[in-house]
């Protein structure tokens, strides 16, 4: 099983970010040359601004009718020098809903982890580049950061709402965008993990009880406000302050927490929002 | 559960709303048309938990039929795929089911093919657009999809485990995992065997000449 410090260990010993530690992990257990590899996810950054361009146009509905516009409308706001706080995270705002936008209108995106929490990374990722003005190479450890974040929280606990809950999708997106986020910005590796592990405790125990079982309500919303924790998360680690818990315990109490989640609460739209007054209403209304 | 890697955790590229009522149906469905081997012309799948409660909402229905079709996650014609089956004369019908004690995404796929061999996989999506295969008929297996592999039915006789992994050590070909299991003793036996290379077409023409071999096959790993 991979344990966080086992990538800290070798980032510290070798000087290297965490990005690095992975991708050269990945290219000797994937027997592939680490271009190769590279390659492969600059595609991946690619539909990612791909969905995020196509969702900030606002052309888009969701079978249902019930998500699309959201992404123009906070970037329209965000325009017109009214933004309550400010450009960057209003941005951030943006450019999660616009992802999930396209997501929930059966368009390309990627999964990251999950297709119902693909909006976060991409967002916090494009975010951060717009501050920093980050180099596509530093966007690529970035994104091997984030997915070493990803394949410790598989191999400990899941990324599945169905066995898992809202926090084993949009808790392990958030600390994933966190760690990649403190690494595009300078970060050490250790204010990596503890951005990670500070952005995954926002979400412990978060059902994931989505209104007729659409990836929409409260989907949609979630993974913009999910950005900007993963934002703050960031933020709290590059200043230099610490996790309490460290990333590893995070995620066994979020496996836990997981376990023993009733299965009304785990995707089945049998609990929650799904069941409010006007969750049944729009279910009977659209299925 | 297998070692993730990072395309398990960025990635796949998919046609949304859902990675495993989506995306790993879309895998569930193409596994179980690799394991069929032949051309479809029916398939009934009963959805169980998950699958049953939300599947409609998230395209599941129409994601399976795109994987028996054989598209990828990315193909943005998943909306159509269960018009296309119809147009392909292919007979494609969904029911819910208790399938037991098994993940809350499991579907059973019940294939007929043209050539006329059928085949019934029993598949979970495990989250992120992983799947697991966790049945081809009465056996029980357990098939990711990350390997090439080779199954093969065998009557539970002395010396066709070593006869089957001799052929394949003679082709230079190594084995990742081998699971072997049986009904009974003296019955019909199945070997699962993942390799890091392909399997050779001489190797596998071999072992189903073998006397005691009923059937093999070679799955390719998803993409």
């Amino acid at each position: 099983m991979r344990s966080t410090m086992d990538y800290l260990a070798l980032a510290e010993e070798k000087g290297k970010r965490l990005g690095e530690i992975v991708l050269k992990e990945q290219a000797e257990e994937a027997e592939k040359s680490q271009d190769e590899l590279r390659k492969r996810m600059a595609a991946n950054l690619q539909v990612m601004r791909e969905a995020v361009q196509s969702g900030l146009r606002g052309e888009r509905k969701s079978l249902s009718g019930l998500v699309g516009g959201e992404a123009l409308k906070v970037e329209t706001l965000c325009r017109s020098g009214k933004s309550l706080i400010g450009e960057r995270v209003s941005g951030a705002i943006a450019r999660a809903l616009a992802v999930v936008e396209v997501n929930a209108s059966m368009g390309k995106i990627v999964a990251a982890p999950t297709a119902g929490s693909c909006g976060v990374l991409p967002a916090v990722l494009l975010t951060a580049e717009e501050a920093l003005g980050s180099s596509e190479e530093d966007m690529m450890t970035a994104l091997f950061c984030a997915a070493g974040i990803g394949m410790i929280i598989a191999d400990r606990a899941n990324v599945s709402g169905a066995e898992g809950g809202c926090q084993a999708e949009i808790g392990s997106a958030a600390g994933m965008a966190a760690a990649a986020a403190a690494e595009l910005a300078g970060g050490s590796p250790q204010a990596c993990i503890h951005a990670a592990a500070i952005a995954m405790k926002s979400f412990l125990g978060l059902a994931c009880d989505p209104v007729a079982g659409l990836v929409e309500v409260p989907c949609v919303k979630r993974n913009a406000t999910a950005a900007t924790v993963a934002l703050a998360a960031a933020e709290m680690a590059l200043s230099g302050i610490a996790s309490a818990i460290p990333l590893d315990e995070v995620i066994d109490a979020m496996n836990e927490i997981g376990k023993s989640m009733p299965c009304s609460l785990r995707e089945t739209a049998q609990g929650g929002l799904a069941i409010t007054p006007t969750g049944q209403r729009i279910q009977a209304e659209f299925l | 559960m297998g070692r993730s890697t990072v395309f398990d955790l960025i990635g796949p590229v998919m046609v949304g709303p859902s990675s495993s009522h989506t995306a790993g149906a879309v895998r569930l469905g193409a596994m179980a048309r690799k394991i069929c081997g032949g051309q479809i012309v029916e398939a009934v799948l009963t959805l169980h938990g998950s699958f049953a409660e939300t599947g409609k909402g998230h395209g599941t229905n129409l994601a399976l039929a795109a994987g028996l079709l054989g598209m990828h996650t990315d193909d943005e014609r998943i909306p159509q795929a269960l018009a296309m089956a119809e147009e392909q004369g292919i007979a494609i019908s969904f029911r819910s089911g208790d399938l037991g004690d098994v993940h809350p995404n499991t579907v059973k796929i019940k294939l007929k093919a043209k050539e006329g061999q059928e085949v019934e996989v029993v598949g979970s999506s495990i989250g992120g657009g992983r799947i697991i295969i966790g049945g081809i008929d009465q056996f029980k297996v357990e098939i990711m999809g990350d390997y090439h592999t080779l199954v093969v039915l065998q009557n539970d006789l002395p010396g066709v485990v070593a006869q089957v992994s001799s052929l394949i050590a003679a082709t230079q070909i190594n084995i990742a995992q081998m699971r072997v299991s049986r009904e009974k003793k003296g019955a019909h036996a199945l070997m699962i065997i993942e390799t890091d290379q392909a399997i050779d077409p001489a190797a596998l023409a071999l072992i189903k000449k073998l006397p005691a071999v009923n059937q093999a096959m070679a799955i390719e790993p998803l993409d």
